[in-house]
């Protein structure tokens, strides 16, 4: 069960997935504790390598640790191995002499966790790369949709914006699908990405054809930088053909709920109103993006405690 | 009288339609007499029983980086890598720092190539000044200190003004002109071939289309301006068809096509390995298909390395930072004899496509083994099983996806002007 890296979905087995997503719903009450700590990890160091600024994801990950009680140490490499002219490789294994347990990596270029696991000794998390993959996003994903529909067999999931460039959509096609969701992508011609349909999806360009009969429909975050691409014309544009409010949210099920991987760019993904309140359910997707990563850490950076105790 | 007796072998040369066993003996450093049981005394003597013995390969497409780049590899280093690949001359690229825009350059290149590679070089100038697509170059100049064809290589020249006047320029001294087809507008900042696997990896594409409109119009400037044009490492079944369309109208062009392009596809990109970059980047099945078909139909003339040492630290960076191109000379004898194992390309069509067709579309001596032209010989070992290793190799760059493959196929020993330059037993021997 589970090799030495997460470095995306693509590579889990449904079994694997599932095990992940129990473990992380048992973590979920830790979170509510008064004293929201475990001693499980205690005396492992957690590395948290981000080449590329991630806020959100960062802190979810530290704070996943830190309630398990690892320690938690902060690598951030956004200038300084550039500026010293020093290569992603090197600065992983200057990070593996000094023996962390697990190290989470995310950068702006698809394979970078790839490469730098295969020259680690130690367990590599990637925490985001490129429009590659984001795994522990999908996972968080799977289980905020597991614990409001009971199932994720059968279910129709829609994914709405730039699928070209995004991690979080790649992830999710093979996490949903994976677990026998049906999974569509919508966006306009120029987000999809070539061959879209080998990666097992249905791909539309009318947003109401891809919510038609949806039980749970994402929206992706627009990256206004995308603009000099010409790969879509305006914001204004984009929100009027595929950007969600609740009128167009009636094209699916009665009881769709709403994801976005964070953070909203209001007014252009969703509505407003949309992003505050049900059926989006885009705060439960972060408050389990922490019990999420701690069932990966626990599962990875914890696994030579467990095999330890094993042994004993 | 230095002689050097070639025994026992089976030679191939193409020029000569000669397919048969026989000795090939070189005099004073040119070819003396092929024939059966030759005369041996005062010979040095060579055995090639069970070998293939040709005209030294010759590659048109080649990056020595001297001067200027010299830490990824020099004329010395890349004229060693060349023989121990069996390529007795070859062609290299004008992006040099500074670039060979300018005769002195070209005679710099040829000075230091002749005292410091075993192999023989011809430069390839710059089409146009700096390489930056503007101002053309001095071609009658240049070609008079020794280029042997005009080329921008990977800084494709993007205004089709400016290509239509370089090409017409190009008829006034008759050589070819290299084009890297790439239209940089739709390749944008892709890294991999558009389509499923560029959307698996989620890295940026780059469509055929960027290829196949360049050399659509290219072919149309040929066709205006009579010049020759010669499209470099040739990748999609759509640039395929129309160099294959243009040739039947006639036109004066020619076609090569790398190892790789001929072996691997997009799907060896799927580990992330930046030694699987290249430009153009490695296409689909379908399109190696194609490439491998025209290759045989000689709808492409020649198979040339696109030989491009990069250093290990360029290359140990994210896929898109990483300068695309890789190793070509140790390996392209080894990787090629796929087509033969395959059944598609016989073996003496196999030489003539690494050696004599090169020689013919750059016009420069080799390719035959005819008695009287120049001692440049090959020979091969089409059974020996070896695994290869960058490392111990001769260029100063490791960058191939070939590291660790065990081959069936081995250059034996390389001959230039009757010298014995290398051998697989003792490495290269001179200079």
């Amino acid at each position: 069960m589970l090799g030495k890296d997460l470095l995306g979905i693509e590579d889990l087995a449904r079994p694997e997935i599932e095990l992940i997503l129990d473990t992380a719903q048992r973590m979920t009450e830790i979170g509510t504790r008064e004293v929201k700590k475990v001693p499980t990890l205690r005396g492992r160091t957690i590395v948290n390598l981000f080449f590329e600024a991630s806020t959100r994801t960062q802190t979810s990950f530290e704070i996943a640790g830190k309630r398990l009680a690892a320690d938690v140490v902060n690598f951030s490499a956004l200038s300084s191995s550039l500026s010293k002219n020093e290569s992603i490789l090197d600065t992983a294994k200057t990070l593996d002499a000094m023996d962390p347990d697990c190290v989470i990596v995310r950068h702006r270029v698809a394979g970078v966790p790839k490469r730098i696991a295969d020259v680690l000794t130690a367990p590599v998390i990637n925490a985001g790369d490129g429009a590659h993959e984001h795994p522990s996003q999908a996972l968080l994903d799977m289980l905020t949709v597991f614990q409001q529909k009971d199932r994720l067999d059968g279910l129709t999931v829609a994914i709405i914006g730039d699928i070209s460039h995004s991690r979080v959509a790649r992830s999710n096609i093979y996490g949903f699908g994976k677990m026998g969701a049906e999974v569509r992508v919508a966006g306009p011609p120029t987000m999809l990405p070539a061959d879209v349909e080998t990666l097992g999806v249905k791909a539309y360009t009318s947003l109401r054809e891809a919510l038609d009969g949806a039980d749970v429909v994402m929206a992706l975050r627009i990256q206004l930088e995308r603009l000099d691409g010409a790969i879509f014309p305006s914001l204004r544009e984009y929100s009027a053909t595929f950007g969600l409010d609740r009128s167009k949210l009636r094209y699916a099920k009665d009881d769709a709920i709403v994801m976005h991987p964070g953070p909203v760019n209001r007014g252009v993904e969703l509505s407003h109103d949309l992003a505050d309140h049900r059926p989006s359910v885009i705060l439960d997707q972060v408050r389990n993006g922490v019990a999420l990563r701690m069932a990966l850490l626990y599962l990875i950076a914890g696994r030579q405690v467990r095999e330890a105790k094993g042994k004993d | 009288m230095a002689k050097l007796l070639i025994r026992g072998g089976r030679v191939l040369d193409p020029a000569g339609e000669v397919n048969e066993d026989a000795d090939v003996l070189i005099e004073d450093g040119v070819i003396g007499a092929v024939g059966q049981g030759l005369e041996a005394r005062g010979a040095e003597v060579l055995d090639a029983t069970g070998c293939w013995v040709a005209p030294g390969f010759v590659d048109c497409h080649t990056h020595l980086r001297e001067p200027g780049q010299e830490y990824k590899e020099d004329l010395g280093s890349g004229g060693r890598a060349a023989v121990a690949g069996g390529f007795t001359s070859v062609t290299c690229m004008a992006n040099t720092d500074p670039v060979n825009d300018d005769p002195s350059v070209t005679e710099y290149i040829l000075n230091r190539a002749k005292t410091d590679s075993p192999a023989k070089v011809y430069p390839i100038a710059a089409a146009t000044m700096g390489l930056a697509g503007r101002v053309m170059t001095e071609m009658v100049a240049l070609h008079e200190a020794g280029a042997v064809a005009f080329s921008d290589d990977g800084k494709t020249i993007s205004d089709a003004g400016i290509m239509r006047r370089v090409l017409e320029y190009s008829t006034l001294v008759g050589v070819p002109v290299v084009v890297h087809a790439e239209d940089c507008t739709l390749r944008g900042d892709g890294v991999v071939n558009e389509g499923p696997i560029s959307t698996k990896l989620g890295l940026p594409g780059n469509p055929c289309l960027a290829e196949d409109i360049l050399v659509a119009r290219d072919l149309m400037l040929t066709k205006l301006t009579g010049a020759r044009l010669h499209v470099a490492h040739i990748s999609s079944a759509g640039a395929v068809d129309l160099v294959r369309r243009a040739r039947e109208e006639g036109l004066s062009v020619t076609a090569e096509v790398t190892p790789h392009h001929l072996t691997l596809t997009d799907e060896a990109t799927l580990g992330y390995d930046t030694n699987t970059k290249m430009a153009p980047p490695l296409r689909s099945r379908a399109d190696v298909e194609a490439c491998r078909k025209a290759l045989v139909e000689g709808v492409i003339d020649v198979i040339a390395t696109d030989h491009a040492p990069h250093a290990v630290h360029e290359k140990e960076v994210e896929f898109t930072a990483a300068p695309p191109g890789i190793l070509g000379f140790e390996t392209a004898y080894s990787v090629c004899m796929d087509l033969v194992r395959a059944g598609e390309l016989a073996p003496l069509e196999l030489i003539r496509r690494m050696s004599t067709s090169a020689c013919e579309i750059m016009r420069i001596p080799g390719g035959s083994l005819a008695v009287g032209l120049p001692g440049d010989v090959v020979i091969l070992d089409p059974e020996r099983r070896w695994t290869y290793d960058p490392a111990k190799g001769y260029s100063k760059s490791r960058n191939s996806p070939w590291a660790g493959h065990e081959f069936t196929g081995r250059v034996t020993a390389t001959v230039v002007d009757g010298r014995l330059v290398y051998h697989s037993d003792r490495g290269v021997l001179v200079p």
